[in-house]
């Protein structure tokens, strides 16, 4: 009994670090992502709370909490307030099995430094970001506005159109693997073999799909503002639209964790074994931490980047890279990922595989597509 | 807590959500209670050690049935299409019918005293996802190829349906 208490105290007390460490990331993303916006269009961005402006989201969740709490006359009063709290919990469940970093002994006893270890891990990943979409459709369905119902059913189908491709893309990861578990798939990478260099395609086709699936620039067609007035949040305010911007920002962290873990190593970062030879392996492991974060924190930079740099698609055009593009490409990366096992070198075949495609890509593109004549 | 104890509030809060499901007005709310049944299944799942179950009905039926029923009711206009409430003497002859079904079945299960599970044969891993791969690839290969050719047919079968040509040829 005494045992499961501690293992008890110490999983709640890892659960409420990662609760506490992924609403403080999505809280300061908000403010990097004006920064980063200013900084693309040379100007300065806010600076006015505090140093640098380092309290404006302190400044904007009070505003969030002060402003006027509306729910639309003839709108389905309980599911418009179930819509963005479905979108928090779905982005916050998702952390529980990514493996923040290795383990930790204290006292004697050796701790996880994970939520839970279960052996579906990456299908549970899958499970919740399928289940993210309720929240958008309910939302904007309960809000009573056709404009509202519009974006959600556009999020919708494209959540689902792009989870194909992203299941395609982790069943790579899996045949590398040959676990389901995300502590394994990074113990698999540890030393510096990591996934990016035995799957560039199948880590490529996953990142658009990330994209997709957080709502985000080029594919924040839910929220088009030109077509459809504010997507599925048009009717909401006060702090039940900052939980819908909210839940965005930390389905971007979650997402980039879940990257880092996938493709880079997870935990692991170069000169490992000399911090655990110099300081011993709990320093180690915690250094693992902050590795995980920081990678996490360059894909969070990564989806700013891509958004003020790239705009939008066109509805029929995401549809068509999503069934047409992505979902083939990621057939194709099974089938030579199974190849490169089968022949035992799968760096080598990957990258031919890779280069095979281009190649083929770049003589369709010269033999076959008529060319417009200027 | 025991662990019956999970098992009987759970099973409470199934057929609870089970029979919201037919018992709501809205469609809609209908759909969301189905999706909450479906994760109460799920929880079985997880106390019987079936994690990859429980994943994939998640995945499967939550995630993906369960949505585009969602997209499909959505579509509606719902104060039109309020199907009429049927007559009291249907509704009483639908529940005679179900009533006896409910005994019959009941009858059936205490008459041929179904045996349980025998305690030294079973195994706990037999819901993880390596034994459940070994035996769906190994003791029921061809079943399983079976369902998946199935499976490919009725996809194809929802393009064509789906697909409509140019011209008076449709299916």
């Amino acid at each position: 009994m005494e045992l499961i208490n501690t293992v008890f105290i110490a999983k709640a007390i890892i659960v409420g670090i990662v609760f506490a460490i992924t609403l403080g990331v999505a809280a300061y993303s908000t403010y990097f992502e004006r920064k980063i916006a200013a900084f693309m269009q040379d100007r300065i961005g806010p600076d006015r709370a505090g140093p640098f402006g380092i309290l404006q989201p302190l400044a904007d969740a009070v505003k969030m909490f002060m402003k006027e709490d509306f729910i639309p006359a003839n709108s389905n009063k309980w599911l418009f307030i179930a819509g963005p709290c479905l979108s928090m919990l779905t982005a916050l469940m998702t952390s529980a099995v990514v493996p923040f970093g290795d383990t930790v002994t204290i006292g004697g006893a050796t701790f996880d430094l994970q939520g839970i270890d279960v052996n579906i891990g990456i299908l549970w990943v899958f499970g919740i970001v399928s289940l993210g979409v309720y929240g958008i459709m309910i939302g904007g369905w309960a809000s009573n506005n056709k404009f509202a119902l519009l974006g959600a059913i556009r999020a919708a189908s494209q959540n689902i159109s792009y989870e194909l491709a992203m299941g395609m893309a982790i069943i790579t990861i899996l045949m590398i693997t040959g676990s389901l578990s995300t502590k394994e798939i990074v113990e698999v990478q540890q030393n510096g073999h990591w996934n990016i260099f035995y799957q560039p395609l199948g880590f490529i086709i996953f990142i658009i799909c990330a994209f997709a699936e957080c709502n985000r620039t080029p594919f924040d067609l839910p929220e088009c503002e030109t077509e459809l007035i504010g997507g599925y949040h048009t009717e909401y305010s006060s702090m039940k639209l900052g939980f819908y911007l909210f839940a965005e920002y930390i389905n971007m962290f979650i997402s980039g964790a879940v990257m880092a873990t996938l493709y880079f190593g997870g935990y692991d970062y170069p000169g490992i074994d000399f911090v655990t030879q110099q300081f011993g392996s709990n320093v180690a492991s915690f250094v693992g931490v902050g590795a995980l974060i920081g990678k996490s924190l360059g894909f969070v930079f990564v989806f700013m980047w891509v958004r003020w740099t790239i705009p939008r698609f066109r509805y029929d055009q995401l549809m068509n890279l999503g069934w047409t593009g992505l979902i083939p490409l990621a057939m194709y990366n099974v089938v030579v990922t199974g190849f490169g096992i089968l022949v035992g070198k799968p760096f080598m075949v990957s990258i031919a595989g890779l280069v095979l495609l281009i190649a083929a890509l770049f003589v369709y593109d010269q033999l076959l597509v008529k060319k417009k004549i200027a | 807590m025991e662990i019956s104890n999970i098992w009987y509030f759970l099973s409470a809060l199934t057929l609870l959500s089970a029979l919201m499901v037919i018992l709501s007005k809205n469609p809609i709310h209908s759909v969301l209670y189905l999706v909450f049944t479906f994760f109460c299944i799920s929880a079985h799942y997880v106390l019987l050690n079936a994690q990859f179950l429980m994943a994939v009905n998640i995945i499967v039926y939550a995630g993906a049935i369960m949505v585009l029923f969602l997209f499909v009711i959505m579509m509606f206009d719902l104060k039109k299409n309020i199907p009429e409430s049927k007559s009291s003497l249907t509704k009483l002859a639908g529940s005679v019918v179900a009533g006896t079904l409910l005994v019959i079945l009941i009858a059936i299960i205490r008459k041929n005293n179904i045996p349980g599970p025998v305690l030294e044969k079973f195994n706990s891993q037999t819901g993880m996802v390596e034994n459940l791969g070994q035996v769906l690839y190994g003791e029921f290969l061809l079943p399983f190829e079976l369902v998946s050719i199935l499976f490919f047919v009725a996809m194809v079968g929802a393009v064509l349906l789906g697909k409509r040509e140019a011209g008076e040829r449709n299916f």
